[in-house]
């Protein structure tokens, strides 16, 4: 140490933290669940069946504890989600009591209001269906299971992010976010997203998700599945892929790092059928989460900003 | 130099975790340096990297830019300039870490009082062939009023000084002098090299005549909020030069819990046996709760036991600052979202007036008489301005706070005054010298809901006492 020391103890360098990381990630996101709640008239949860919403979901059972978690789930479905995790959703759901609403793209898709595109993707029919179910539940603050290590665009969004009667985000015009104060003020009309994991990362969720000993579809572990090459992506044929001519499937052991759209999401090979398993690979991965399973944000550098400008998650 | 270090990602069960802020400008080598810091902790990942490669190619640059790792918007990458505060992610087996990445250019003292309110450690970088900058002067001046525990001078670009000792010295001495005046006890200057890798994640061997620590040894190394810092601080301000865990303890005085929601499952309750249970439900702002402490309410004033302390893993017998927690007291007394639990003997008076330290954060002036809500804790209280006292300007010669203070009466975007309130409710809010929970708050805007400001509280009479704000 030089002259112009820092006050650092030596013994409390040795110690066990106090406070481990996932300690004070869990109470950042309990904090922040009952903030939006204590100031929302009508809160919602959105819930995929996906390992981030399972996380917040449990956040929420704690952060109400002995109470049940006081608000609605709402779930946007495309149509072209597995079934394994529409299965567990309904089974999360009906485990903790409580009340979930769908939206569809099918209905949207079915009276014309929406129009499918021409690549059978879906992610971005969500956000029409997202914005209506906000406004015709009225719901004022909307939780979401997005984090900031995802994605550029969402590492310079706040943790409360107003929307406004767009559902649009302006990421020019945020407001400053200090301390450990949230502003959930908002206009009749706008509402505010809400996402209490910011802090974490894909890590982070897994061992928590580990030490909390949570349930999640199967589809994040190892199994055997048909699946074909696009892209360099593993893709599991579906109704709404279409393959094409020079495509084949093959048996191959794959997991689901991400599980949405099935015609955009792709597996990766992988031999992890535990939790631990998981952890390992995912500590030793050289690839980010969306990079390697979304196509939808490799169209192009600001593809999730563009999303997020439209109101999409 | 080698910088292959194998390092493994932490174990976020048991380590703890970080958050520190970066301030400087591109020209200062700060997104070199952020960059450096994640390369060298093995923290970008191989397509992320890849895409770096790709576009500083297509803009005709040698080496990889890093700072496109964090310039995440549209308008930042066809600017090329970093608009917004960034947060990064990374470990190292020792510790996580949480990167709040300052931009300099635009809107400067928004992302820089930002990132510092809740970093345990900030990282101000210097251009060694030119010293200490008008800038260097505002970051440290941003640490002093945000109490940031711990500053970390990077002096960097001493490649092109062939690595001399002399002119960092010097350096080193000029911020020592100048943060002492600013009332700043934990600063460290460290001679780096972004661009090469000296003394950031690596010591360096063509600094010899440097024992000290690397920047990430610091980072490493220096107490954060939840391995108990807060008390390290309080036994500091006893005088205590290197507070022991031992010293730590015995500062510790009372705690501070904003009361977040009012537990009362009744029909909600997960089980029969809850259906009576009343709880306040909170995170820990200060100190240890424990069982049996006696508690004052505020602003009431009322006063009880704490009867229990809940998680839905289980009852504790204390709870430390950081904690989600559920209180329940000995008696039936009504408490609200906003009402502030303290240790009964330590607790702070409420108040219908305090001033404070403001940096305003939007376009439209703040004047006396104008009319803000104050969000303290989990309290939104009606306030009016009663005067605006000064503007704080960094080049006034005199070194501490209370001698930057110029003449002004009304701030403008990016300002930082001083500003008396008169609030329509009495608010427990405190000294942020000593209570950096409870003495911060931001303004917020009646109408619109937006945030205008964020305030630090002074003691309520300055210059007079023991509690004065005085030059820090």
């Amino acid at each position: 140490m030089s002259e112009a020391s820092v006050t650092t103890d030596p013994a409390s360098t040795h110690v066990p933290a106090r406070m481990s990381t996932l300690d004070a990630l869990e109470a950042e996101g309990i904090h922040i669940i009952r903030e939006a709640v204590g100031t929302a008239r009508k809160p919602v949860l959105l819930f995929s069946g996906g390992k981030d919403s399972v996380v917040v979901l449990h956040l929420a059972t704690k952060a109400f504890w002995p109470g049940k978690v006081p608000f609605e789930l709402m779930h946007v479905d495309t149509g072209h989600n597995f079934d394994e995790v529409i299965e567990f959703r309904d089974r999360t759901v009906e485990r903790l009591g409580l009340r979930l609403q769908v939206m569809k793209v099918q209905d949207y898709i079915d009276d014309e209001r929406l129009r499918e595109r021409p690549d059978g993707t879906r992610n971005q029919l969500q956000t029409v269906p997202l914005l209506d179910g906000i406004t015709q539940h009225k719901y004022d603050v909307v939780f979401g299971g997005a984090r900031r290590d995802e994605e550029k665009a969402r590492a310079k969004e706040r943790v409360v992010s107003l929307r406004d009667e767009f559902g649009a985000w302006d990421p020019r015009n945020q407001r400053p976010e200090l301390w450990n104060l949230y502003n959930p003020r908002h206009l009749p009309g706008q509402h505010v997203r809400v996402f209490p994991i910011s802090n974490w990362t894909e890590l982070d969720v897994w061992r928590y998700i580990e030490r909390e000993n949570l349930d999640l579809p199967s589809l994040y572990y190892s199994h055997d599945r048909e699946v074909f090459k696009r892209d360099g992506m593993w893709l599991s044929p579906h109704p709404a892929v279409k393959m094409r001519d020079d495509e084949r499937t093959e048996t191959r052991s794959v997991r689901y790092r991400t599980v949405g759209d099935a015609s955009c999401t792709g597996a990766v090979e992988s031999p992890a059928t535990s939790i631990s398993d998981v952890i390992a690979e995912v500590a030793s991965t050289r690839i980010t989460e969306r990079g390697a399973t979304r196509a939808d944000d490799r169209v192009s550098e600001a593809a999730m900003e563009d999303r997020k400008k439209e109101g999409y998650f | 130099m080698s910088t292959d270090i194998a390092y493994e990602a932490a174990d976020s069960r048991v380590t703890s975790l970080l958050r520190f802020a970066t301030a400087g400008s591109v020209d200062d080598g700060k997104s070199t340096l952020v960059g450096r810091l994640l390369h060298d902790t093995k923290s970008i990942l191989a397509d992320a990297y890849e895409a770096v490669e790709r576009v500083s190619r297509d803009r005709g640059l040698e080496a990889p830019d890093l700072a496109l790792l964090t310039d995440g918007l549209r308008a930042e990458r066809e600017q090329g300039i970093t608009i917004d505060v960034a947060y990064r992610y990374f470990s190292t087996p020792k510790r996580t870490f949480i990167l709040a990445d300052c931009p300099g250019h635009v809107q400067y003292t928004r992302n820089a009082v930002t990132g510092a309110s809740t970093a345990d450690a900030l990282v101000v970088l210097i251009d060694a062939r030119f010293g200490v900058v008008e800038q260097t002067k505002r970051h440290l001046a941003v640490a002093a009023l945000l109490r940031v525990p711990h500053v970390i001078v990077a002096v960097n670009k001493i490649d092109l000084l062939d690595y001399a000792q002399g002119p960092f010295r010097h350096i080193e001495r000029h911020v020592q002098s100048h943060a002492e005046s600013l009332g700043l006890t934990n600063v460290i200057s460290i001679p780096v090299s972004a661009l090469e890798g000296d003394n950031v994640a690596v010591a360096s061997t063509r600094t010899s005549w440097y024992e000290g620590p690397t920047v990430l040894d610091v980072l490493e190394t220096v107490p954060s909020i939840d391995d108990g810092a807060d008390l390290y601080g309080a036994a500091h301000k006893r005088g205590v030069k290197h507070p022991t865990a031992q010293d730590a303890a015995d500062a510790e005085t009372g705690w501070r819990f904003p009361v977040q929601l009012v537990l009362r499952p009744q029909d909600g309750a997960i089980s029969p046996e809850y259906r009576e249970y009343r709880g306040y439900g909170g995170q820990v702002a200060e100190g240890t709760v424990r069982v049996g402490d006696p508690v004052t309410v505020l602003p009431s004033g009322r006063t009880s036991t704490i009867a229990g302390i809940d998680t839905s893993t289980g009852a504790l017998d204390e709870a430390f600052t950081g904690q989600s927690v559920a209180l329940r007291l000995s008696d039936e007394i009504d408490i609200a979202r906003g009402d502030l639990l303290a240790f009964g003997t330590d607790a702070p008076k409420a108040e219908r007036q305090f001033h404070a330290h403001v940096a305003w954060l939007t376009d439209r002036p703040l004047r006396v008489r104008d009319r803000v809500l104050v969000q303290h804790g989990t309290a939104m209280v009606q306030a009016m301005v009663t005067s605006i006292d000064g503007i704080l300007d960094i080049s006034l010669p005199g070194g501490t706070l209370d001698n930057s203070i110029a003449k002004g009466h009304e701030l403008l975007l990016n300002d930082i005054g001083v500003v008396s309130f008169q609030l329509a409710q009495p608010l427990a809010i405190e000294d942020y010298g000593r209570h950096r929970r409870t003495g911060a708050f931001c303004l917020i805007d009646p109408q619109d809901g937006n945030t205008l400001g964020a305030g630090t509280a002074r003691a309520q009479v300055p210059g007079s006492g023991e509690d004065a704000y005085v030059s820090i």
